[in-house]
């Protein structure tokens, strides 16, 4: 082989790679659950990294909703057929965390992948949540967010009351209610999600234990504590309201929103993320911190993270994590997450984020925005309100909320609502933790 | 009628020249057969042995453990009543309405085709958007119905009132199922002969009266059949229609033995119990079938 062939070969080889290098940029498949403004989000975001560089291409798919994007992902890992990155619920966290080997750690992507991460930029509340007991993040933090208090001034006024000051503890809700209720309005007062905001946000927010192991953070077996007196003693005011009307009960998940937004119920416990909703129905609308119990020992403490999280399958190769850490990373960049936090109502998940839009004066011009970061961070956690960690969190609160409408609906009393629940989801735990001992 | 026709085509055998062919010919049933019934049959008879995580890294056989703590399960027993009340309910809803809007339709004369359209239509609903239909209609929040029906006094709340979820349910089901069932009883109807009629009429037979003698016994093999049809719908078809509409609450008052195989697995994660579920669930539609063939069919007249 002469010098010029020599050459010729040589280049030709590394004009094929370079070409290879060109097409062969490795897809990311991203399954997650955001709708309308949110989806428009993502889809920005994934475009914006594989512009930004040549070697992977993010492939954002929308599987539906959280419960849906979870069954798919648990079923396409059976399949063999998992995606790279999936956003998982934080009622999934647990069932996530219970998945072994079939989940590979955040922390770890981030080390292999050589990308730097500090999860101490993090908001404390919400790496907590997502970290194992030793403090190694599981998933990153993708989009969270707090349940606050909505009302209605026009409602408030009506009644004679301070349209500026919400009630701030749960009497004073409840005497509110009552108030606007008498005052001829057609329902004082709703709640979305009420395992979400009524037990776990309830819990910790009181600074009451909502199971035992520190709410299941350090065990795979904990057992409930939801029927201590001050839990009865909230349950049995909601369902004597509800059966004079002052309170009404819209659903499982967020469908009492919809009471609020269309003017029938003048007060409404939700998601921070159920502002863009709010402002949308274009009612005169004022928000509040979520009420507390002043005779509750640290009442206030501080609330728990909601919202979804990203995970990463486990059994791809080396080069597809380097793609994932790479684009965490990017997720990571201040910029990225002002504007995230700014345009989908969820909170900022890192301190960088947060402290770059309360000097831009979002929060003057937003009044609200800034609640939920506030109940999140306002005191160090302590065992009751790092969060709650369930390895079948969805089916817990399938139960409890079977318990709350057969009380609701006047069949049972709020001792014997909530001792069954506690009954019930400590077999169904002490069940599943069988099946995941016996996988680990 | 039917069965004179079938005994003299068994007569009539047809003989194929070549031995291959039918096997051949009926290849694509057996395979669909096989992929989509006995396949999956299998595997959930396989899986109710076994207890697994819900990513399959690990499964240990547990024996019948699973069937028993499914029927030590009183929610199982709930649902069980309730699946008997919602088959019972929309069985006897859809086929009493679609016989009377097939006999009222019988007798219109002018734009009896249009007419027809119209009621055989809601057949092509998906289950799913049938119930979104009813939801919007009887929301507590949203619904017009339900706003119509809190207006005349009616403490409408099928959220938490587990009677009036399900008997929305029953409804949505059954509304769907009419247009079957009166495609059925028009065809019933013409295939009753005339003169048959036009003589009782002639004795001074009333309308009612040549209903009950006539008509009715005469329609016992067509409601036989869709009674097995519509039993089945209500067992199986109906998922979408309480997906959609209560999500099997509140309080697990609409969660049929389908739902709760589906809430069981694909919510709960408990692949092992949802599994056990579904085997029940065969066993116990292979009996009502046997049931109903045996011990109705005898009372049904053939003509």
């Amino acid at each position: 082989m002469t010098q010029t062939t020599k050459l010729l070969a040589a280049s030709a080889a590394a004009l094929f790679a370079s070409v290879g290098a060109a097409h062969a940029a490795t897809d990311l498949q991203w399954w997650h659950a955001m709708e309308g403004a949110n989806n428009e989000v993502v889809e920005t975001l994934a475009k914006e990294f594989n512009e930004s560089q040549k070697d992977y291409r993010v492939v954002p798919v929308y599987k539906g909703k959280y419960p849906d994007v979870l069954q798919a992902g648990i079923a396409a890992f059976r399949a063999r057929q998992a995606p790279h990155i999936i956003q998982v619920f934080d009622v999934g966290t647990g069932v996530m965390m219970g998945a072994g080997k079939a989940v590979k750690p955040v922390a770890e992507v981030m080390k292999e992948g050589g990308v730097p991460f500090d999860p101490k930029a993090y908001l404390p509340g919400i790496t907590g949540y997502y970290s194992t007991s030793k403090g190694e993040l599981l998933s990153f933090p993708f989009n969270s967010s707090s349940p606050i208090l909505y009302y209605n001034k026009k409602a408030f006024r009506q009644a004679g009351l301070d349209e500026n000051k919400p009630p701030k503890t749960w009497p004073e809700l409840f005497e509110t209610a009552l108030k606007l209720k008498s005052a001829g309005w057609p329902c004082g007062y709703t709640s979305t999600w009420l395992t979400w905001i009524h037990l776990e946000n309830f819990s910790a927010w009181n600074n009451q234990p909502y199971a035992t192991d520190a709410n299941g953070l350090n065990s795979l077996e904990p057992k409930l504590q939801i029927n201590r007196p001050i839990n009865v003693k909230h349950f049995q005011t909601l369902a004597n309201l509800q059966r004079d009307g002052v309170f009404q009960y819209g659903g499982r998940t967020s469908e009492a929103k919809t009471k609020f937004t269309s003017g029938e119920c003048a007060i409404l416990t939700e998601s921070s993320g159920g502002l863009g909703d709010v402002i949308k129905s274009g009612i005169e609308y004022g928000t509040g911190s979520l009420p507390y119990y002043p005779d509750a020992q640290g009442a206030p403490q501080n609330t728990t993270p909601g919202g979804a999280s990203l995970w990463v399958f486990g059994g791809k190769t080396a080069d597809e994590y380097r793609g994932i850490a790479r684009f965490f990373g990017f997720l990571s960049q201040t910029p990225i997450q002002v504007r995230l936090h700014q345009a989908s109502g969820y909170l900022p998940v890192t301190l960088a984020a947060y402290e770059e839009t309360k000097k831009s004066g979002f929060y003057e011009k937003n009044p609200g925005r800034e609640t939920p970061i506030l109940q999140m961070m306002g005191k160090e956690p302590t065992d009751n309100s790092r969060g709650v960690r369930l390895v079948n969190m969805p089916q817990v609160r399938e139960i409890q909320n079977e318990e709350f409408e057969a009380l609701l609906a006047g069949k049972q009393d709020a001792k014997t609502a909530l001792d069954k629940a506690v009954e019930r989801s400590n077999a169904a735990i002490s069940q599943a933790a069988r099946t995941i001992k016996a996988s680990q | 009628m039917r069965r004179n026709q079938t005994q003299e085509s068994m007569r009539q055998r047809v003989h194929f020249p070549n031995k291959l062919l039918p096997y051949l010919l009926l290849a694509p049933q057996i395979a669909i057969t096989l992929v989509f019934f006995f396949w999956p049959a299998y595997q959930a008879l396989e899986q109710s042995l076994y207890r697994e995580d819900a990513f399959g890294l690990s499964s240990e056989f547990v024996g019948l453990e699973n069937f028993v703590l499914v029927l030590e399960d009183p929610n199982y027993v709930n649902s069980l009543e309730v699946t008997a009340i919602f088959s019972l309910g929309v069985a006897v809803l859809a086929m009493a309405a679609a016989l009377l809007l097939a006999v009222m339709a019988d007798r219109v004369v002018r734009g009896r085709g249009f007419y027809r359209t119209m009621l055989i239509w809601p057949y092509a609903v998906a289950p799913a958007i049938a119930g979104m239909l009813w939801l919007f209609l009887f929301n507590p929040s949203m619904g017009t119905l339900a706003y119509l029906l809190r207006r005349a006094g009616v403490p409408w709340d099928p959220v938490l009132a587990g009677d009036q979820a399900m008997a929305l349910v029953i409804f949505a089901a059954a509304w769907k199922q009419i247009s079957y069932n009166f495609i059925f009883f028009v065809a019933g109807l013409q295939a009753i002969p005339r003169s048959l009629i036009e003589a009782a009429a002639i004795d001074g037979a009333g309308p009612a009266r040549r209903f009950w003698t006539i008509v009715f016994p005469l329609l016992s093999p067509i409601s036989f059949y869709l009674l097995v049809v519509n039993t089945v719908y209500a067992f199986f078809d109906t998922f979408g229609i309480i997906h959609a509409v209560t999500g099997g609450g509140p309080a697990k008052a609409t969660e049929t033995l389908v739902y709760k195989v589906f809430n069981d697995g694909y919510v709960n994660l408990d692949l092992g119990g949802s599994s056990a579920q579904s085997v029940i669930l065969m066993a116990i539609v292979i009996c009502l079938t046997v049931v109903q063939f045996r011990y109705v069919e005898s009372k049904v007249h053939y003509g």
